[in-house]
C-alpha cells in the first residue's frame, strides 16, 4: 500500500530517523520511566516536559484489534480498500499501540492475538515507516 | 463584550463532589428548534446564523417570556460537521451583508459569536452574561445549568448549531495532500475513517461477550422509528423512510464493523433551550423540567486508541458521577437517552449507567427485548442521531418534552416519565445533565 509521503519536523525525526535505519523507537519518560505513543511534548502521566529518550523497542508484538477500512479519507489509500487497519500492542509495554495495515495478511482475516514483528516499508516520498507482519515460523 | 470560554471550574469532573449544590434550583423550560436541511444551499435566510436565529426565538416563544426579561447566552461557537469554507474560495458577500457583522466575515455562516447573535437579535437588549460551552450542547448545558445556578444569569438561552456544506466531509485538507508532517504521520499515515476508533471498541465487544453486528439492528430500526415521530428532525422532515434490519444490514461498510448507517448524517440544524432559575420558572408558559445534577469525563487512552477496558473504566465513573451528585441511582431512570452518534458506541453509555440492571456486555441482549417508547424499557426514545440526524441535541430535547409530557408521539407511554438523564459524546468524554419533572 502507498501511504502519503512524511515530512520529519524537529520533534519527530529522531523517530523517522531511526525508522530509515530499520529500528523501531518510542517516546519514553526518564522521570517515571514510562512509554508514551503517541510522543507528546509533555509526559501524559506525570506532567515532565523536558526528560525524553526514544527508546529501542524489541520491535515484537501482538494483534489487538482490527477493522476493515472500506471509506478511507485519504486520497491515496483509497485504491487499496478496503484494507486492514490492525492494533499492534508492544511487548516491551502491551499497553502502547501501534497502527498497521498488516501487510500479506487477506483483507477481514485477521488473527487477532497472532505475533507479529516489525518490518520497515517506504512511503510515498521514500521514508521508511514501521508496519507489523504476522510471524509465521 | 468580548465571550469567555467556560473555565475548567464550572464543569462537576471529578468523583466524590457530593450533591450538585443548586440541585433542583435550575430549570429548563422553552425549547426551540431552527429547520434542518441536508446542506446549506447558499439563501440568507438559511445560513447557520439564521437558523440559529429561528431555533432561539422559538425557545423564547416556547418559554412564553419577553425577549428583554433574557439576561443570558450560553453558544457552542463551532458549528461545523466536518465541513470548512476552503481557503481561497470567495465570501458569500450577500449572505454576509444581509446581517449585522462581526471582525469574522465567516460569523454566521461557517461559526457563530454570541456578539454575532445579539448584533442581529436587536430585541435582546438586555443580555450581561455571555459564555462560551466548547464542542457540543451537551457541554454548553453544563455551563448554563452552572451559571444560572451561580446567579450569573437568571434567564438564560443556550444554543448548539451546525453547518454542513457542498462536498463530503473529511476528504480535503491534509487527507488529499501527498505528504504528512512528522508528527501527525505517526498516527494518521494509515488512514482509519472517524468511525473507525469506534468501530475498534464495538469489534472488541463483540469478541469478549460473543455479540454481532446484526445484534444492533432492534436498536437502529427502533431509533428511527423515534426520530420519524420528531418533528425537528432531519429524516422526519426530508426522508421519512424507516430503517428496517434488512436496511441497516445490507448497508456498506465504511470501518467494519462500522457500516453506514452507523455514522451519522452531517447536516444543519439548529437546537436550542431557555433555562432559567426554579422560581422564575415557576411562572413560565411549560411545566419547568429542573436539573438534578451536571457532570463530565475527561479521560484520555493510554495510547493511541481506546481499549474497551478503559470505555468501560469511564462510563462506569461517569455514572457515578451521574447518580452522585443527582442523589439517584440507575433505579430512578425513566428511560434511557444517552448519545448514539456513533450507534456502535451507545451500549457503551448504557452499560455504565447500569440502565435496567444492564450490565456490561448485556446490552446487545437488551436491543432484542422490547426497547420502544411503548415498553417499560424505553431505549434512546429521542431516536437520536440515527434517528434525526448528526445535532447531538435529540436526546436533551427528547428528555425535556418527555418530562413536561408533550414529546408528541414520541411520549412514552410504558413508564411514568419522572427522571433522565442525557449526554455525551464520547465514552472517555462527554458532558450529562440530569432531569427531573419535580424538584427534589
Ligand atoms: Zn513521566
Amino acid at each position: 500500500m502507498s501511504k502519503q509521503g512524511v515530512v520529519p519536523d524537529d520533534f519527530s525525526q529522531p523517530f523517522w530517523d531511526a525508522a530509515n535505519e530499520e529500528r523501531l523507537v518510542i517516546q519514553n519518560c526518564l522521570e517515571c520511566n514510562r512509554l508514551q505513543h503517541p510522543p507528546a511534548e509533555t509526559c501524559r502521566d506525570c506532567g515532565a516536559g523536558d526528560s525524553f529518550e526514544w527508546k529501542p523497542m524489541s520491535g515484537r508484538g501482538t494483534i489487538y484489534n482490527y477493522g476493515v477500512v472500506h471509506d478511507c479519507p485519504v486520497r491515496l489509500l483509497q485504491e487499496d480498500q478496503p484494507f486492514n487497519l490492525a492494533v499492534i500492542m508492544l511487548d516491551d509495554d502491551p499497553g502502547i499501540q501501534m497502527f498497521s495495515h498488516l501487510p500479506g495478511v487477506p483483507v477481514d482475516d485477521v488473527p487477532v492475538g497472532a505475533a507479529v514483528e516489525v518490518i520497515f516499508e517506504p512511503t510515498a516520498n521514500g521514508q521508511l515507516v514501521p508496519e507489523w507482519r504476522v510471524i509465521t515460523d | 463584550m468580548t465571550t469567555p470560554t467556560a473555565p475548567d471550574a464550572m464543569y462537576r469532573n471529578d468523583e466524590g463532589l457530593g450533591i450538585w449544590e443548586h440541585r433542583g434550583k435550575v430549570a429548563a423550560v422553552g425549547v426551540g428548534h431552527g429547520p434542518t436541511s441536508r446542506r446549506w444551499d447558499g439563501r440568507p435566510e438559511t445560513c447557520v446564523g439564521a437558523i440559529t436565529i429561528q431555533a432561539l426565538r422559538k425557545a423564547i416563544a416556547d418559554a412564553g417570556v419577553a425577549p428583554e426579561q433574557i439576561d443570558g447566552l450560553v453558544v457552542v461557537p463551532v458549528t461545523t460537521t466536518g465541513a470548512f469554507w476552503e481557503e481561497g474560495k470567495p465570501l458569500p458577500m450577500d449572505v454576509i451583508e444581509s446581517f449585522n457583522q462581526t471582525d469574522d466575515p465567516l460569523d454566521g455562516v461557517a461559526k457563530l459569536s454570541a456578539e454575532w447573535l445579539l448584533a442581529n437579535m436587536p430585541e435582546l437588549t438586555n443580555v450581561q452574561f455571555t459564555m462560551y460551552g466548547p464542542g457540543c450542547m451537551s457541554n454548553a448545558l453544563n455551563v448554563a445549568a452552572q451559571a444560572v445556578g451561580d446567579g450569573l444569569t437568571h434567564t438564560c438561552l443556550v444554543v448548539k448549531s451546525w453547518h454542513n456544506f457542498e462536498g463530503r466531509y473529511y476528504q480535503s485538507g491534509a487527507n488529499v495532500e501527498d505528504t504528512l508532517p512528522g508528527t501527525a504521520a505517526i498516527t494518521r499515515l494509515w488512514g482509519g475513517p472517524a468511525s473507525y476508533g469506534t468501530a475498534l471498541q464495538f469489534a472488541e465487544y463483540c469478541r469478549k461477550y460473543g455479540k454481532t453486528h446484526e445484534m444492533m439492528a432492534p436498536f437502529m430500526e427502533n431509533s428511527r422509528r423515534n426520530g420519524l415521530m420528531f418533528p425537528e428532525g432531519y429524516w422526519a422532515q426530508h426522508r421519512p423512510e424507516e430503517l428496517g434490519r434488512e436496511d441497516y444490514l445490507a448497508a456498506r461498510w465504511i470501518a467494519k464493523p462500522a457500516n453506514l448507517f452507523d455514522n451519522d448524517i452531517p447536516i444543519m440544524m439548529s437546537g436550542a433551550y431557555l433555562f432559567s432559575t426554579a422560581e422564575r420558572a415557576a411562572d413560565m408558559k411549560q411545566k419547568p423540567v429542573y436539573i438534578l445534577n451536571h457532570a463530565s469525563s475527561n479521560a484520555r487512552p493510554r495510547s493511541l486508541t481506546p481499549t474497551l477496558d478503559e470505555v468501560e473504566a469511564e462510563t462506569a465513573r461517569t455514572a457515578r458521577k451521574i447518580y452522585e451528585g443527582a442523589g439517584i441511582t440507575a433505579d430512578d431512570l425513566s428511560f434511557e437517552n444517552m448519545y448514539d452518534g456513533f450507534s456502535l458506541f451507545h451500549q457503551f453509555h448504557l452499560e455504565g449507567l447500569g440502565y435496567r440492571g444492564i450490565k456490561f456486555g448485556e446490552a446487545l441482549d437488551f436491543y432484542q427485548t422490547d426497547i420502544s417508547i411503548e415498553g417499560p424499557n424505553p431505549v434512546s426514545p429521542s431516536g437520536g442521531n440515527v434517528g434525526s440526524g448528526r445535532s447531538r441535541v435529540w436526546m436533551h430535547t427528547d428528555c425535556i418534552q418527555q418530562l413536561q409530557g408533550r414529546a408528541g408521539a414520541r411520549q412514552v407511554t410504558g413508564v411514568e416519565p419522572e427522571v433522565a438523564v442525557s449526554g455525551g459524546p464520547m465514552p472517555l468524554g462527554g458532558n450529562f445533565t440530569v432531569w427531573s419533572a419535580s424538584p427534589d
